[in-house]
């Protein structure tokens, strides 16, 4: 017995193991995404996202102030601090540490911080971690402090400024509130209009009922390419075109057979008990639906809310086809792909925060009510793209 | 009129209308042409009840006949048109399509990207789906394999363009080149492969979608046939592939069509990596470069794609009507 006690702890720590890599193998991008954008597009360039978190080393020159000179035991002193009061003093945060420091450019980390260096002629130069220094000659440095190197470790720093560069600079606040005006009506619209239609082919018995299943399943994987070139012209001719009240249609139709095979599923699946006593007591199929079918169809309604609402945000093709192509009207995923992605393109700083701009949104979406997206999974969603 | 302002109107406009076309013609219908009373009440009853059904539906079939099902055959239509649609051509976008070699690449390429996609999606979702299965932490795990769903194409291709940057301070696979010393390299402009790389993107996504339907499937297994195999001796691996699996096979099925039509429609991750240059092109992007341009060509190239979805089309419905049956 023993043994296999042992054979099963194995095997549980190897699923463990095998789970833990897969979830940081499938977290690491979008970790990396989040990092980069708190970093300045430098820091970007000077060390990878992983090593945000830890101090990078930076080599700096700068010229001690020959000015306010002291004499001590008969030599000239300067004294000062290189970190507030140097020239780099802008670049140098407040907890930066000095590791070394050297005279000359060749080798800037010649001596290490704390040590005496030997300027010639009895001269020496002290630079201490903090960045204190203190600067000795035989004879007057009449003006002229000596040149010194030094290699600091700078303390991992983050910014907001590619978020605020993104939102109020390069237009993606605009386009995120255009975002939020696709999604929301693309989102509530279809709901009820699916519900009645799921009611029906629920519990409402008719000649054609089971083909007019079918054709739902069946357009639930037509392909959207298909339909954005005639739509668009019947949009131009009753005089709708590019526009959000056409984007709004569009996104309403593609989300129908999605909406009424969810819904009709879950509402096939209600007692049959309590609508056929409503029918008994004399409820008309109108108050039924409303009072007793809408609502306790709420985790279905849920689920393809989520649905729709994610897929309305996330969506490129039928915004770049069915939203003109100006500026203003510019939905985030059309800004970053066709925008950013080719002006700034190097601008990594700048992508990541606009990147995670737009998928802020969804990612509370998603964290907050999961319960209902995967139950609506489950219900045998099948649509994508 | 600022758009907000109109979104707020059109969503009044759109909800209180719904409600009040299906009150208004149920009242009509009711008291109106069909009332209860007069000579025959009871028969009139009965033809409202025939014809309430349709007052419930109509709404969504005029927006799916318009939406979906009308551009099926407007698309057939107009790709059979020239580039302005001013000239009928017959099958002549169909021929030039075969002679491009851009097209011939892009269904190559799309080929690539149905065979791998799907399958190793639906692989990573089962590996997941039963390694997290009786894990004290396994809804956390499944949770955060599961973020992806909710990240547009667009967002996963930034996310993944920031993987595969030339840069080793920025691209973790040249990062990697980086320690041991070898040249950085784009991984997105090595030809063939670079596919490959486009479609680690997608399978990053479509991992989670399998692995929740896959877990729920696990779940519903009957536990006695489990039981049985243990108690026979079965060892985990056997109980996985022998037990388990056979009894999913057909959720197994679902995921992998479903992932499948979805390949067949992606066209922002292509679009947002390479662009289609490359050796990248797959159909929906290829269809993307004329759409506005040459729509003849564009709506040609979209019912070839409706051409081979067809097949997955007719099962599903086969499907459907065995289970309303």
């Amino acid at each position: 017995m023993a043994a296999i006690a042992g054979q099963k702890s194995l095997l549980t720590w190897a699923v463990n193991i095998s789970v833990v890599i897969m979830v940081v193998a499938w977290l690491i991008p979008t970790v990396g995404l989040l990092v980069s954008s708190f970093r300045t597009t430098d820091q970007i360039s000077q060390s990878g996202w992983w090593d945000a978190a830890f101090p990078v080393e930076k080599a700096f020159r700068d010229r001690i102030p020959g000015d306010g000179e002291t004499q001590a035991d008969g030599k000239y002193v300067l004294t000062g601090d290189l970190l507030t009061n140097g020239q780099n003093a802008a670049d140098l945060k407040s907890g930066t540490v000095i590791k070394a420091f050297g005279t000359s450019g060749i080798k800037p980390d010649k001596y290490k911080a704390g040590e005496t260096a030997d300027l010639g002629d009895g001269g020496t130069l002290v630079v201490n971690k903090d960045g204190s220094y203190t600067a000795t000659s035989a004879t007057s440095f009449e003006g002229n402090g000596p040149r010194v190197y030094f290699v600091a470790d700078m303390p991992p720093a983050f910014t907001l400024s590619n978020y605020k560069e993104v939102l109020f600079s390069d237009g993606m606040g605009q386009a995120f509130i255009n975002t939020l005006t696709v999604t929301i009506p693309a989102t509530i619209i279809p709901i009820l209009v699916a519900a009645f239609a799921a009611y029906a082919l629920a519990w409402m018995e008719f000649p054609g009922r089971g083909l007019l299943i079918a054709a739902v399943v069946g357009l639930l994987v037509v392909p959207l390419q298909l339909a954005l070139v005639p739509l668009l012209r019947l949009h131009q001719e009753v005089g709708i075109g590019q526009s959000f009240l056409g984007i709004w249609l569009a996104h309403t139709g593609f989300g129908l057979p999605l909406a009424i095979y969810l819904l009709r599923n879950y509402m096939v699946g209600l007692p049959r008990d309590i609508i056929e006593g409503a029918k008994v007591d004399g409820a008309t199929d109108f108050q039924i639906f409303m009072k007793i079918v809408l609502p306790l169809s709420f985790p279905a309604l849920a689920s393809f809310a989520i649905f729709q609402f994610l897929w309305v945000w996330n969506d490129l093709l039928v915004a770049k086809v069915f939203l003109p192509a100006n500026d203003g009207s510019k939905v985030m995923t059309v800004k970053i792909a066709d925008d950013l992605l080719g002006s700034r393109g190097g601008d990594w700083g700048i992508l990541a925060a606009a990147a995670f701009v737009s998928i802020a949104v969804p990612l509370l979406v998603f964290f907050s009510m999961q319960r209902y997206l995967v139950r609506g999974l489950l219900a045998g969603s099948v649509k994508g793209g | 009129m600022s758009p907000i302002l109109q979104g707020l109107i059109t969503i009044v406009l759109g909800v209180g209308g719904c409600v009040t076309y299906f009150y208004l013609s149920n009242l009509v219908l009711d008291k109106v042409i069909f009332p209860p009373k007069g000579r025959d009440p009871g028969r009139n009853i009965n033809r409202a009840n025939m014809v309430r059904p349709w007052l419930f539906l109509l709404p969504a079939i005029l927006a799916l006949g318009t939406y979906l099902a009308y551009p099926v055959v407007g698309s057939f239509w107009r790709s059979l048109f020239n580039r302005d649609g001013s000239q009928f051509i017959g099958l002549g976008n169909y021929e030039k399509l075969a002679g491009d070699d851009t097209f011939r690449q892009a269904v190559m390429n799309n080929f690539l990207w149905v065979l791998f996609v799907p399958a190793l999606a639906t692989f990573f979702g089962l590996m997941a789906a039963q390694l997290t299965d009786r894990l004290k932490w396994g809804n956390f795990a499944k949770s955060l394999i599961f973020m992806p769903m909710a990240i547009s194409f667009v967002g996963a291709s930034l996310i993944w363009k920031f993987v595969y940057a030339n840069n080793p301070t920025i691209g973790l696979i040249n990062a990697v080149r980086d320690y041991f010393h070898l040249m950085p390299v784009d991984p997105l402009q090595i030809p063939f492969w670079n596919n490959f790389f486009l479609m680690v993107i997608l399978i990053w996504i479509q991992t989670g979608f399998a692995m929740v339907i896959l877990s729920g499937a696990l779940r519903g297994i009957p536990e006695e046939t489990v039981e049985a195999a243990v108690l026979d001796g079965a060892n985990a691996f056997q109980l996985f592939f022998k037990i388990k699996v056979p009894q999913i096979m057909s959720t197994i099925v679902v995921v992998w069509t479903t992932i499948t039509i979805l390949v067949l429609k992606v066209f922002d991750i292509v679009y947002a990596t390479t662009g289609g240059n490359f050796g990248t092109q797959i159909l929906p992007s290829y269809m993307m470069q004329y759409m506005f341009r040459d729509d003849g060509r564009a709506t040609a190239v979209a019912f070839v794609i409706m051409i081979i979805v067809l097949p997955v089309m007719i099962w599903n419905i086969i499907q459907a009507r065995k289970e309303t049956r």
